[in-house]
């Protein structure tokens, strides 16, 4: 059962701000889209299952289209000619969009430190919360989500359109 | 098929091919056969059309590099499917300026194979319907089977001595 945020509660009523509302449904309503290329693609799936059930976090419905998704979840090794793949799939994402990069390899490249492999999606796209280990536990997956979550709630709804964060894709060149 | 191909092919090279050559042997129950690299592709054409020999499919081809000798090797690996037996051809190339004929006009499907040899060594076929790389990004600038190019991404500023002891 989902708290209800921080308002001002009378008989029949309940006020509180919209944004506080929309980060409630957001957080609790994200659809992933799992790009998985190599093991921490298996953890995702147990992470899935229903041993560790990621619908209780509200993220049962994964989307396997890149425009429905607000969860990029990236799970293994991302070769150099993969890269252009991965980021045209981030860039079909509509905003609001958030980035999970699950492993090691995702987030720095790994053990695969060789002229084929990208030392790190962060090099291509934004990453929101990284989730170490080779590969993480279902656990770590999950808590990784869950601070996502975080993000999520808590994300101004003005944010997207601050010049602070146009300047961030910018880095990447992103639009 | 202890040895038999391996005499066989060099009796058939020999008729029209004298002096070609270079050293022949069965190397770990592979019959493997170094030649001189002028004149390979009417050797292989040769060998598959040759009735004794019949080698009508090309299993692989690949490069090696030797840094201590300032080569690139290829390798042509042959098999008759109907008498199941198998030949490895080799020829050396100057690392400086390696360049060969393409073997797509007598097998087509030695394009990926030597593309992909071109992608990983440098090697120029020379005849080439579409010499470009295969596997690696396009914008790479060397040759990464190369034994001069290093195998780690230098992009990576995290690995050092002092946390690495290398």
């Amino acid at each position: 059962m989902v708290q209800a945020p921080e308002g001002v509660e009378g008989a029949g009523f309940f006020a509180t701000s919209l944004e506080k509302v929309v980060g409630m449904a957001r957080k609790n309503s994200i659809w992933p889209l799992p790009f998985a290329t190599s093991c921490c693609g298996i953890e995702f799936m147990a992470t899935m299952g229903a041993h560790y059930d990621l619908a209780r976090f509200g993220s049962e419905r994964l989307s396997f289209s890149p425009r429905q998704a607000d969860l990029l979840m990236v799970m293994g090794t991302i070769a150099k000619k993969m890269g252009p793949v991965l980021r045209q799939v981030y860039e079909q994402m509509a905003e609001p969009r958030w980035v999970l990069s699950v492993g090691a390899c995702a987030s720095s490249g790994g053990i695969f430190d060789t002229y084929s492999v990208l030392q790190g999606i962060d090099r291509i796209i934004p990453v929101d919360v990284y989730v170490p280990g080779c590969p993480p536990r279902p656990e770590q997956i999950i808590d990784g989500v869950m601070k996502i979550q975080r993000l999520v709630e808590t994300e101004s709804l003005r944010r997207r359109d601050s010049a602070e964060y146009k300047a961030m894709l910018n880095q990447y060149g992103i639009e | 098929m202890e040895g038999t191909g391996l005499e066989k092919t060099i009796g058939v090279l020999n008729e029209k091919f004298e002096g070609e050559v270079l050293h022949a042997a069965m190397l770990y129950d592979f019959p493997t056969i170094t030649l001189k690299k002028d004149k390979i592709i009417e050797i292989i054409k040769f060998l598959k059309e040759h009735p004794d020999t019949h080698y009508h499919y090309l299993t692989t081809l690949c490069g090696i590099h030797f840094p201590e000798l300032n080569q690139i090797a290829i390798m042509y690996q042959l098999h008759n499917m109907v008498s199941g037996e198998r030949v490895r051809l080799k020829i050396y190339l100057p690392a400086e300026k390696p360049e060969v004929p393409t073997l797509t006009t007598v097998f087509a499907g030695a394009n990926w194979m030597e593309r992909e040899t071109y992608d990983f060594f440098g090697v120029i076929f020379t005849g080439h319907p579409d010499l470009r790389r295969i596997l690696n990004v396009e914008d790479m600038i060397m040759f990464p089977l190369r034994k001069e190019f290093p195998l780690e991404d230098q992009v990576r500023e995290d690995k050092n001595d002092t946390m690495f002891g290398r």
